[in-house]
């Protein structure tokens, strides 16, 4: 009776548009759904450091390894704070990690993939982090505020970050032939993949409902990913860059762009563990979170001997 | 030698320290024992690169021949680097990347402190940007090595470990030649042998806190001067320059 009071209240508090903060009163699976997301987001961040970690002692020029080291901090750092939003709902650093390594928390599907050529650093800016910048944006007025706030320091910098790749992607196709191949084989390789990040297509997404209810979510898969194809087709036409759709077109009656079937096929087969690089970023993450232990033990271990002396002077 | 060759050398072989070890240093992304660090590390990469990207735009001036500082970075085989031997060391584990940072930013505190000073005012101007993020670097890995000295057993192990293998290659540091002599004149250069004592009293009094011993061995390797390096640079490079390499004509 009383929970289904404060359940009534709390849906009352999400329709007036306020935010919930980490003290207040929350249903558990408004907590539930927002720790899978949260970690999953900040998860992310983290193994998104692998792909793009690939590129830094191969950067063509000092400028591009500054700004791909900046960028690659930029990400750790967005996983920081995300870790410490998922923090105020009642999880532990040490929690988040374990779910990582167990497969019970899941990162973006994305970085599955590989970064193969110098082309790929240009096109993970622009198009992954391009895709994942029109879902923070909507983010931005997700209704916990803990997380909403985060999402609005993290749109400042994926803002920047789309640029260099945007701009990784326009040099290569100002240059060689061999540097407009590197960068049109990347298109061809993160499109789809890109397009997979919004989530499956409405009709089928499992998780949208009660996120939607609860102001979690504020648009759906499908809208979000429309306002990506929308505005990243244009960009790639700009510079030269052809998408590789052969279905894609402008749709004059809806004022959006028509895209070709996507490959759920090979989005349920990648997030089930098949696909190129699952085994390789998950075993890097384990191997060197591992490889860590003993400097977080002597660490801990040192801030304790440091305390008892503290202790033993007062 | 005239000054303008030993300015072009003094400043390769400034600009090459923190290009390779800024190159070390990045090889930690997301390898680091925990976010927090990893970031730390990479901060550090960020620094030194941008320090060598300062110091060879300004060789490359200096020499004058139309070179950029990416012709400089990217296009110089193993002999034509000047970077010292312990940049160039692996990273091991980590107590062996921090008792590098702590040998090598001891050392940079004192330097670009004085490099401060230069009378060559591109090199005065890029010392006093590099002393503030020297003083962090130091501060990390003094912190480190107590922390690490000072912790548990095997960390403690480690870290003496790490402190004994690097030392042979501590002693480069303070080698002078006509290069440095000759700026050293004109008050250009830093005068490297009252350095010393200040870099072994710090080194001493931060291993003392950590429980550590200090190493006694007086075997110091050689060569970087000559540009003879160890069998590490040679991979460094060919993973570094290998996009500027293999497609000569691009512009990046």
């Amino acid at each position: 009776m009383h929970n289904e009071h404060t359940n009534q209240h709390f849906q009352l508090r999400i329709d007036n548009g306020e935010y919930i903060e980490a003290k207040d009163y929350m249903p558990d699976g408004y907590r539930k759904h927002l720790i899978r997301q949260i970690s999953q987001h900040a998860h992310s961040e983290v193994i998104g450091m692998q792909p793009e970690g690939n590129w830094i002692t191969r950067a063509p020029s000092l400028r591009s390894k500054q700004i791909l080291l900046a960028k690659i901090q930029d990400e750790g750092g967005h996983g920081l704070y995300l870790y410490s939003a998922a923090e105020t709902l009642g999880i532990s650093r040490v929690e988040l990690i374990d779910q990582l390594h167990s497969g019970k928390a899941k990162y973006s599907n994305i970085f599955n993939y590989p970064a193969l050529n110098w082309a790929d650093i240009g096109a993970i800016g622009w198009l992954v982090d391009g895709a994942a910048i029109v879902n923070q944006v909507s983010l931005q007025r997700t209704s916990y505020g803990p997380y909403s706030r985060a999402m609005v320091r993290i749109c400042k910098e994926e803002s920047f970050h789309q640029r260099q790749g945007y701009e990784i992607m326009a040099n290569m196709m100002k240059g060689t032939k061999e540097q407009r191949e590197m960068a049109q084989d990347a298109m061809n390789r993160w499109w789809w993949p890109a397009l997979m990040m919004f989530g499956p297509h409405d009709t089928d997404s499992p998780h949208s409902s009660d996120a939607v209810k609860w102001k979690i979510k504020r648009e759906t898969n499908d809208e979000l990913r429309q306002k990506f194809i929308d505005k990243t087709v244009q960009q790639a036409e700009i510079i030269g860059l052809t998408i590789p759709d052969k279905d894609l077109k402008f749709n004059e009656k809806t004022g959006h762009y028509d895209i070709g079937k996507i490959n759920w096929d090979e989005f349920h087969r990648v997030i089930n563990g098949n696909g190129p690089c699952n085994k390789q970023r998950m075993e890097h993450h384990i191997k060197y979170h591992n490889e860590g232990a003993w400097v977080r033990e002597a660490a801990e271990a040192y801030k304790k001997k440091r305390l008892a002396k503290q202790l033993e002077i007062a | 030698m005239t000054q303008k060759e030993a300015l072009f050398q003094y400043c390769l072989r400034l600009g090459d320290n923190a290009l390779i070890l800024g190159h070390r240093l990045s090889e930690w992304c997301s390898r680091a024992p925990f976010i927090e660090e990893d970031l730390a590390l990479t901060n550090m990469s960020l620094d030194m690169i941008g320090r060598a990207q300062a110091l060879l735009k300004y060789a490359a001036e200096v020499e004058g021949s139309g070179k950029t500082e990416d012709d400089l970075a990217y296009r110089r085989p193993e002999p034509k680097y000047f970077n010292h031997l312990i940049t160039e060391q692996p990273n091991g584990d980590f107590a062996h990347t921090i008792a590098r940072q702590l040998y090598i930013s001891t050392f940079e505190y004192y330097f670009y402190s004085d490099l401060e000073k230069s009378k060559d005012k591109t090199l005065a101007a890029i010392a006093s940007k590099a002393i503030k993020e020297v003083k962090y670097h130091l501060q990390h890995a003094a912190d480190w090595t107590i922390r690490l000295g000072d912790g548990t057993e095997e960390s403690r192990n480690r870290m003496q470990k790490a402190i004994s293998d690097l030392w042979m290659w501590s002693g480069e540091l303070f080698e002078m030649d006509e290069v440095e002599n000759s700026l050293l004149k004109d008050g250009i250069a830093v005068d490297l042998i009252p350095i010393k004592a200040l870099w072994s009293n710090h080194i001493k009094q931060v291993l003392t806190e950590a429980t550590l011993n200090m190493p006694e061995e007086d075997y110091m390797q050689t060569g970087s001067r000559k540009g003879i390096h160890t069998e590490n640079l040679g991979h460094i490079l060919s993973e570094m320059q290998y996009l500027q390499r293999a497609y000569p004509d691009a512009k990046w």
